[in-house]
C-alpha cells in the first residue's frame, strides 16, 4: 500500500511540472517524425522506426528516473523516509509504478503516432508493439533507479547515459546485425538488456503471430527489470558508514 | 530514573580521518526536553544521527527505548527532523504532510484531522496549498518540522528546529514542545543558541566532539558561577582547553 502512496506522490510531483510532462510525451513522437525525413526513404524508415520506438522511451525514462531518484537522495527526503516505517521495496516499487505509468503513456503515444501518423505498418500488431515499447521504457526506468545510487551529482547521472546506454545501442543490432559483429561483441550483446528489447521489437515489426521467441525475449526483459529493481532496493541504505 | 536513550563510550570517525565524536557517554531521561548545545562542528548532528540510528555503529554503543539504535521497531516510535529541509519542494505543503502521514501509518481519517491540526500548530494553514518551493526559508523550515510532529512518537529528535524562525513563532513552538513532553514523550533538541538552551530541562554541552558538561541550566550556571548559559559554556570551554592543551 505504501508503494501506492509513493507512486501517487511521484505522479503529483510530475503533475506540478507541466514542462517535463510535455517533453516526456512529445519528444519521442517528434523524433520519430524527424527520423522519417532524415531517412527520406520509406524502406529504411520502415525497418528502422520500430527499433527506435524501443530505444527513445528507454533513454528518456532512464534519464528522468535517475535524476528524480538522485534528487531524492540529495535533498534528504530519502534519508527521512528511511527513518520512517517504510520498506525499501515500497519506495523503489512506488517509483517504478509511477514511472511505468508515465512510460506506458509515452510508449502508447509514440506507437500510435508511428502507426497512424507516419504510416508505418507493424506486421505483428499494434498492441504487441505497445507492449514491447512499454517493456523497453520500463527497462530504462529500472536502470535509472539502479544507476542513480552511483551518481553524486546530476552531471554524473547524465554521464551514465553514454557509459551504459550507448554501448547497448551500438551492440543491440540496430546498426549492424549481431551475427555480423566480431564474435566477442556478439557474445557481450547476449548479456545486455537492450538486445532483447530490440530483438522483440524486430520480431513484432516483421509480422507473424506471437511465438516462443517473442515470449523468450519478453521473459528475459522482465528478468532484467526485476533484477534492476531488486539491486536498486539494495543500493538504498538506512545507515551511513562510519569508522 | 528511566532513560529514553543511553550512549556509552561512543567515538565516531568519518572516512577514517574526521573525528566527529570522541568517547561520548550520556543518558537522556524520559519525558524531558534535552538540549544538545554547542557551536557548529561540535558533534551535535553526529550524536543525533547516532541516536536516531542513521549511523552504522558498533553494537551496544547506543540504546534507544531499550533497543539498539537503528532497530526496525524504533522507526514507528522515534521521529526525526534533520537540518536539511527533507521535504518535496515541488509538492504543496498539504500534499507533503499527507504523504508523510500515510507513510508513518496514519489512517485516511486520522490524516485529515492530524494534518489540519499540525498546520495550525506551525502556523501554515494559510499556506497549505502553496508549493514548498514558493515559501520563505522559515516557512520551509516549519514544513519540515510539521512532518516530524505528524505522528505521536515516544522520542522526537529535532536538529536545529528553530533556525530562521521569528521570536513569536519560536515562543509558540516551545509551548508545543512542552505540550508534547507533557504527554510523556521525550524531546532531544540541538541548538547553537544559548537562549534556546535556557528553555531545556537538561543540557548536554558539546565542544569539538566531546561532552564538556551535562546538567540542568541552573546546575550548570551554579557550577560555573555564571549569570547565564552562554557564560557557563564559555567558562567550561576554557577549562577544557586548559586541561587539554593543543
Amino acid at each position: 500500500m505504501k508503494a501506492l502512496y509513493t507512486a501517487a506522490r511521484v505522479l503529483k510531483q510530475l503533475a506540478h511540472d507541466p514542462r517535463t510532462l510535455v517533453l516526456i510525451f512529445a519528444v519521442p513522437p517528434l523524433l520519430l517524425w524527424l527520423l522519417k525525413y532524415v531517412f527520406n526513404n520509406d524502406l529504411f524508415f520502415t525497418q528502422f522506426a520500430p527499433l527506435m520506438l524501443g530505444i527513445f522511451p528507454m533513454i528518456m525514462m532512464f534519464l528522468i528516473t535517475s535524476i528524480a531518484t538522485l534528487r531524492e537522495r540529495k535533498s534528504g527526503t530519502l534519508s527521512r523516509l528511511m527513518s520512517m516505517p517504510l520498506r525499501k521495496s515500497d519506495f523503489i516499487f512506488g517509483y517504478a509504478l509511477a514511472f511505468s505509468l508515465v512510460a506506458a503513456i509515452q510508449a502508447v503515444l509514440a506507437t500510435l503516432v508511428m502507426i497512424y501518423g507516419l504510416g508505418i505498418e507493424i506486421g505483428g500488431g499494434t498492441s504487441f508493439a505497445i507492449i514491447a515499447a512499454v517493456a523497453s521504457a520500463l527497462l530504462g526506468t529500472t536502470m535509472g533507479l539502479f544507476t542513480s545510487a552511483f551518481a553524486r551529482t546530476e552531471f554524473q547521472a547524465i554521464q551514465f547515459m553514454p557509459a551504459l546506454l550507448f554501448p547497448q545501442i551500438l551492440l543491440c543490432g540496430l546498426f549492424v546485425a549481431r551475427d555480423q559483429m566480431a564474435t566477442v561483441l556478439a557474445r557481450i550483446s547476449d548479456w545486455l538488456p537492450l538486445t532483447y528489447s530490440s530483438d522483440l521489437m524486430k520480431r513484432i515489426a516483421a509480422g507473424g503471430s506471437w511465438g516462443v521467441d517473442h515470449t523468450k525475449d519478453l521473459i528475459i526483459i522482465c528478468g532484467f527489470i526485476i533484477g534492476f529493481l531488486l539491486i536498486g532496493a539494495l543500493t538504498i541504505r538506512r545507515q551511513e558508514k562510519t569508522k | 530514573m528511566k532513560y529514553v536513550a543511553t550512549v556509552r563510550d561512543l567515538s565516531v570517525t568519518y572516512d577514517g580521518r574526521v573525528k566527529a565524536l570522541d568517547d561520548v557517554s550520556l543518558k537522556i531521561p524520559i519525558g524531558q526536553i534535552a538540549g544538545l548545545i554547542g557551536p557548529s562542528g561540535s558533534g551535535k548532528t553526529t550524536l543525533i544521527k547516532s541516536i536516531v540510528g542513521q549511523l552504522k555503529l558498533p553494537a551496544n554503543k547506543v540504546a534507544v527505548l531499550g533497543l539498539s539504535a537503528g532497530a526496525g521497531q524504533l522507526r514507528e516510535r522515534v521521529a526525526y527532523m534533520s537540518q536539511e529541509l527533507a521535504v518535496y519542494d515541488d509538492l504543496t505543503v498539504r500534499q507533503n504532510l499527507i504523504y508523510f502521514a500515510r507513510i508513518i501509518g496514519l489512517s485516511r481519517l486520522e490524516v485529515k484531522t492530524r494534518v489540519e491540526e499540525i498546520l495550525h500548530k506551525v502556523d501554515l494553514s494559510d499556506q497549505k496549498n502553496q508549493l514548498v518551493t514558493d515559501l520563505s526559508g522559515g516557512q520551509k523550515q516549519r514544513v519540515s518540522l510539521a512532518v516530524a510532529l505528524l505522528g505521536q512518537p515516544e522520542l522526537l529528535v529535532l536538529d536545529e528546529p528553530t533556525v530562521g524562525l521569528d521570536p513569536l513563532l519560536i515562543e509558540n513552538l516551545w509551548k508545543l514542545f512542552r505540550e508534547i513532553t507533557g504527554k510523556g514523550a521525550t524531546l532531544i533538541v540541538s541548538s547553537h543558541s544559548m537562549t534556546e538552551a535556557a528553555r531545556c530541562d537538561d543540557l548536554v554541552l558539546m565542544h569539538e566532539g566531546k561532552i564538556i558538561a551535562i546538567g540542568s541550566p541552573s546546575e550548570l550556571e551554579e557550577k560555573t558561577k555564571s549569570r547565564n548559559i552562554e557564560q557557563a559554556f564559555l567558562k567550561l570551554v576554557r577549562q577544557t582547553n586548559k586541561k587539554e592543551p593543543k
